[in-house]
C-alpha cells in the first residue's frame, strides 16, 4: 500500500536523524570509560598480604581503639564519640572525617585495606600529595603496631565488618550518607554538607546552622579547591552509567581532580545511585505505571479511530 | 438593521445572531478536500493539538514557574518536578511537544515541496507556513531560556552574540537585547513575556492566517491534478458521493484526519513517558553558571542545520550564510520557476534535488552537533557551501524544466 511505503520513508528519515543527533553524535562528543565492575585491581598488588589473611575482630577492636583510628574517626555503634564537631574537625583536616559504623559494609574489604595502609594511594589522590607540594595526606598512614601489619590490617577490618549492619539493611541513604556527603550537598533532599538541616523553630537558630555550614563549606573549598558540586540533579545530568563509572573512578573522566576514589563496593554504589535518582528523578515509578495506561488508552483510541475512518470512507470510495 | 423574528429554538436564535450553519458550512462541511490524499495531508491537524498540547501544558507550568535567575532552575527542577502532583507530566509533555511539534513541521514542509504545493495560487499558505516556522523558532528558542540551566545561559550567550553581526560590531544592539552585558535577570524576564505572552500570540494569529491563506486555493492533491470544486461538489452533494473528487472536511476528512492523530498519539505519549531524554538536554540539568563554559555548546536538534551553516566559515561571512539560510525557504514559490505543480518524483532535475536537499539537511543537522574537528569541520564546511549552491542553483535546474 502506498501510504504505508510513504510512512516507512518518514520514519527512515526520522530514525537517521535521531540516531546521528543523539546516540551517534553523544558517543563522540563524551569520553568513554569501561567500567572494571568496582573491582580495584589496581590494589591487588598492595593488598595481597592483607587479603590472604583472615582477620580476628577481637583483635581488631584493640587495633582500632589504641592504633589511632579513634583520634580522628568516631565509632557511633561502638560509643566511641568524634573528639570534636564536624566544623572544627573540617578546619583542621579539610574535610570531617567518617564515622565508621558502616565503614564495614559500605567500602570495598580490599580498598580499606589499601586505604589503611596508604590512603592517597588508595584514593587515587597522589597527584595533589607529592613530595613537592610538601603536603601530606590528612588521613595518617597505618605503619603496624609491632605484629605482622598485613595480619593487623586484616584483624581491623574484620572488626568494621562486624560492628557493621548487612548490606540487606543498608538503605540508600545510608550508602549516600557514608560516602558523599560529607563533601556534597543534595539540597533537593534536605542535605548539607553537614547532613539533612533540622526544622528550627526560630529564624536565628535556622541561620546559626547556615553560617556553620557556610564555615565548613570554606574548610572544604581550602582543601578541594572549589566547592564539590551539589548532587541534587546529577543523576539526571550525568545520567546513570557516567554517574556509576565517576563513583568507581573519578579519575578516569577527570584526570587530577581533587575528588577522591570513595572506594565503595558494587552494591553500596548502586544503592548512593538509586539515592541519587530519588532526589533527581522521584517520580519515576508513578511515570512508568501512568505512562503503561496511557499507552493501552492511546492504543484502544486509535483503534476506534480507524474504525470510524473505515466506516465514513465506505460511502467514499 | 436586520429582521429578527422570535426564535424558535436556541440554534435558531444563535443563528441568526451568528449565522452558526453558514459558519458551519464554509469551515467544515462545505469546505471541499480532494480525496485524491495520503497520511501527509494530516500534519497540519497533528500541529494543531501539538500547539494545544504546548498552551495548556504551558499554562499549567506557568503557575509554578518563577523568573527569577535565583530560582527559575530550583522552580523547574524540584518544585514543578518534584513537589507539584503531576508537574512532572506537564513537563515532559511540554517539552516533548515543543521538540516534536519541529519534526512535524519538517515533515509538512517537505511535504509542501515534494508535492508543489507552495505553487499556482498557493504562494501565501507557504509564506504564512514560514512565518510560522520563523515564530515558533523564537517561541522554542525563548522557552529554551527560562529553566536557566548551563545550555540555557550559554545558548542565550552565543545567539544574542549573532546579532553584533561581526566586524560591523553592533555591540550596543546585543546590550541593549540583553538589557545587561551579559544574560542575567534583565535578559530572563523579558524572554519569559516573549515566551508566555508576545510569542503565543502572535502564533496564533500566524495560525489563523495560515488556515485562510487554504480557503480560497483549497488543498493540493498527491498528482497534482487540477480539480475544479465548483462541479465536484455539486456532484457529491448530489448524492454521487463515490464519484466526487473531493469529500467534506467534517466528518469526511476529519475521521482520518483523527485516525492519523490517534495512531501519532502513541508515538507521542511513548516519547512523553518512556523516551524523554532527548528533549531534555543534560547539560541544562547543570545550574547556570557564567564562570563555567560547558565543554559542547550546541542548540536543540531542530536548530542545528542552520548553526552548521553559520560555523564553518568565518565570522562575517558566516554570518551571511546564516542568514541566506534564514530567509531562503521563505523564497521558495519565486525561486522554483517550473509551472509544473506536481510530485518532485515527476519533476525531472527537482526530483534530486529535492532527495540531496533533505539528505545534506539531515547531514547540516548531525555536523551541527558534533563537534567542529578534523573530518566533521571539513564535511560541515561542504554539507554548508552544497547547501547555498544549491539554492542558487534552483531556478536555474527549474528553469526549463519540462510541462509534466
Amino acid at each position: 500500500m502506498k501510504e504505508l511505503k510513504i510512512l516507512a520513508v518518514v520514519i527512515f528519515f526520522t530514525l537517521v536523524t535521531y540516531w546521528l543527533v543523539e546516540p551517534y553524535a553523544h558517543g563522540v562528543m563524551h569520553k568513554q570509560v569501561d567500567s572494571k565492575q568496582f573491582a580495584y585491581s589496581d590494589l591487588d598488588e598492595a593488598t595481597k598480604g592483607v587479603m590472604s589473611k583472615k582477620g580476628d575482630a577481637t583483635r581488631g577492636k584493640d587495633l582500632v581503639v589504641n592504633g589511632g583510628c579513634t583520634g580522628c574517626h568516631s565509632i557511633t555503634v561502638a560509643d566511641i564519640p568524634a573528639t570534636m564537631d564536624a566544623v572544627t574537625a573540617a578546619s583542621s583536616y579539610g574535610v570531617n572525617p567518617p564515622d565508621l559504623s558502616n565503614s564495614g559494609v559500605v567500602y570495598d574489604a580490599k580498598f580499606l585495606a589499601a586505604l589503611i595502609k596508604n590512603p592517597a594511594q588508595a584514593l587515587k589522590v597522589e597527584h595533589k600529595f607529592t613530595p613537592e607540594s610538601g603536603k601530606m595526606h590528612p588521613m595518617v598512614p597505618f605503619y603496624g603496631m609491632g605484629g605482622d601489619i598485613d595480619q593487623e590490617v586484616a584483624d581491623m577490618i574484620a572488626y568494621f565488618q562486624s560492628i557493621a549492619v548487612s548490606q540487606d539493611e543498608l538503605t540508600p541513604e545510608m550508602a549516600y550518607e557514608n560516602a558523599c556527603a560529607r563533601c556534597h550537598s543534595m539540597k533537593y533532599l534536605n542535605w548539607t554538607e553537614l547532613g539533612p538541616k533540622p526544622s528550627f523553630k526560630t529564624e536565628i537558630e535556622s541561620l546559626t546552622y547556615d553560617l556553620k555550614v557556610l564555615e565548613y563549606q570554606d574548610s572544604l573549598k581550602a582543601y578541594m579547591g572549589k566547592l564539590p558540586p551539589d548532587l541534587s540533579m546529577q543523576a539526571l545530568a550525568r545520567g546513570e552509567t557516567r554517574a556509576r563509572n565517576f563513583i568507581e573512578d573519578p579519575q578516569s573522566y577527570l584526570e587530577g581532580t581533587a575528588m577522591p576514589r570513595v572506594g565503595v563496593n558494587a552494591q553500596s554504589a548502586e544503592k548512593i545511585i538509586t539515592y541519587m535518582f530519588d532526589s533527581a528523578d522521584p517520580k519515576r515509578e508513578q511515570r512508568d505505571t501512568i505512562g503503561t495506561y496511557v499507552i493501552y488508552f492511546s492504543i484502544l483510541l486509535a483503534i476506534l479511530a480507524i474504525l470510524w475512518k473505515k466506516e465514513v470512507w465506505r460511502d467514499l470510495k | 438593521m436586520a429582521n429578527f423574528t422570535k426564535a424558535t429554538s436556541v440554534k435558531d436564535w444563535l443563528n441568526q445572531r451568528l449565522a452558526i450553519e453558514k459558519v458551519e458550512k464554509v469551515m467544515a462541511s462545505e469546505y471541499w478536500i480532494p480525496k485524491n490524499i495520503n497520511f501527509l495531508w494530516a500534519m497540519g491537524m497533528i500541529l494543531a493539538v501539538l500547539f494545544t498540547l504546548l498552551v495548556i501544558s504551558g499554562i499549567f507550568l506557568l503557575m509554578y514557574y518563577q523568573p527569577n535567575v535565583d530560582t527559575a532552575f530550583v522552580s523547574v527542577n524540584y518544585t514543578i518536578m518534584s513537589e507539584v502532583d503531576f508537574g512532572w507530566l506537564w513537563r515532559h509533555i511540554h517539552a516533548v511537544a515543543s521538540s516534536v511539534t519541529f519534526l512535524i513541521i519538517y515533515i509538512h514542509m517537505f511535504t509542501a515541496i515534494y508535492y508543489g504545493s507552495y505553487k499556482k495560487g498557493r504562494e501565501m499558505i507557504w509564506v504564512t507556513g514560514m512565518l510560522l516556522f520563523i515564530t515558533f523558532s523564537a517561541e522554542a528558542f525563548s522557552g529554551y531560556m527560562l529553566p536557566w540551566g548551563q545550555m540555557s545561559y550559554w545558548a542565550g550567550m552565543v545567539i544574542t552574540n549573532i546579532f553584533s553581526l561581526g566586524d560591523l560590531q553592533f555591540n550596543g544592539l546585543v546590550e541593549w537585547i540583553r538589557g545587561d552585558y551579559v544574560p542575567g535577570q534583565a535578559f530572563l524576564n523579558r524572554f519569559f513575556m516573549l515566551h508566555v505572552f508576545l510569542l503565543p500570540l502572535a502564533i496564533m494569529g500566524l495560525i489563523g492566517l495560515h488556515f485562510a491563506a487554504l480557503r480560497i486555493p483549497h488543498v493540493n492533491n498527491q498528482d497534482g491534478e487540477e480539480i475544479d470544486f465548483e462541479a465536484e461538489s455539486k456532484k457529491y452533494l448530489d448524492g454521487d458521493k463515490k464519484g466526487s473528487k473531493v469529500m467534506r472536511f467534517a466528518n469526511d476528512f476529519m475521521s482520518k484526519d483523527i485516525m492519523v492523530l490517534a495512531i501519532f498519539l502513541i508515538f507521542f505519549f511513548y516519547l512523553v513517558f518512556f523516551h524523554y531524554t532527548f528533549a531534555l538536554d543534560p547539560v541544562n540539568l547543570d545550574p547556570a553558571d557564567g564562570l563555567v563554559t560547558p565543554a559542547h555548546i550546541y542548540p536543540e536538534w531542530y536548530f542545528l542545520w542552520s548553526y552548521e551553516i553559520l560555523r564553518p566559515f568565518s565570522v562575517n561571512i558566516g554570518l551571511i550564510a546564516f542568514g541566506f539560510a534564514q530567509v531562503i525557504f521563505l523564497l521558495l514559490p519565486w525561486l522554483d520557476r517550473s509551472p509544473n505543480t506536481v510530485p518532485a518524483s515527476r519533476r525531472g532535475l527537482f526530483k534530486y534535488w529535492f532527495w540531496l536537499m533533505l539528505g545534506n539537511m539531515i547531514a547540516l543537522t548531525a555536523l551541527g552537533k558534533l563537534p567542529p574537528e578534523g573530518m566533521y569541520s571539513t564535511l560541515g564546511l561542504i554539507s554548508a557551501l552544497l547547501f547555498i549552491v544549491m539554492w542558487l542553483a534552483l531556478p536555474f535546474i527549474t528553469k526549463n524544466e519540462k510541462k509534466a
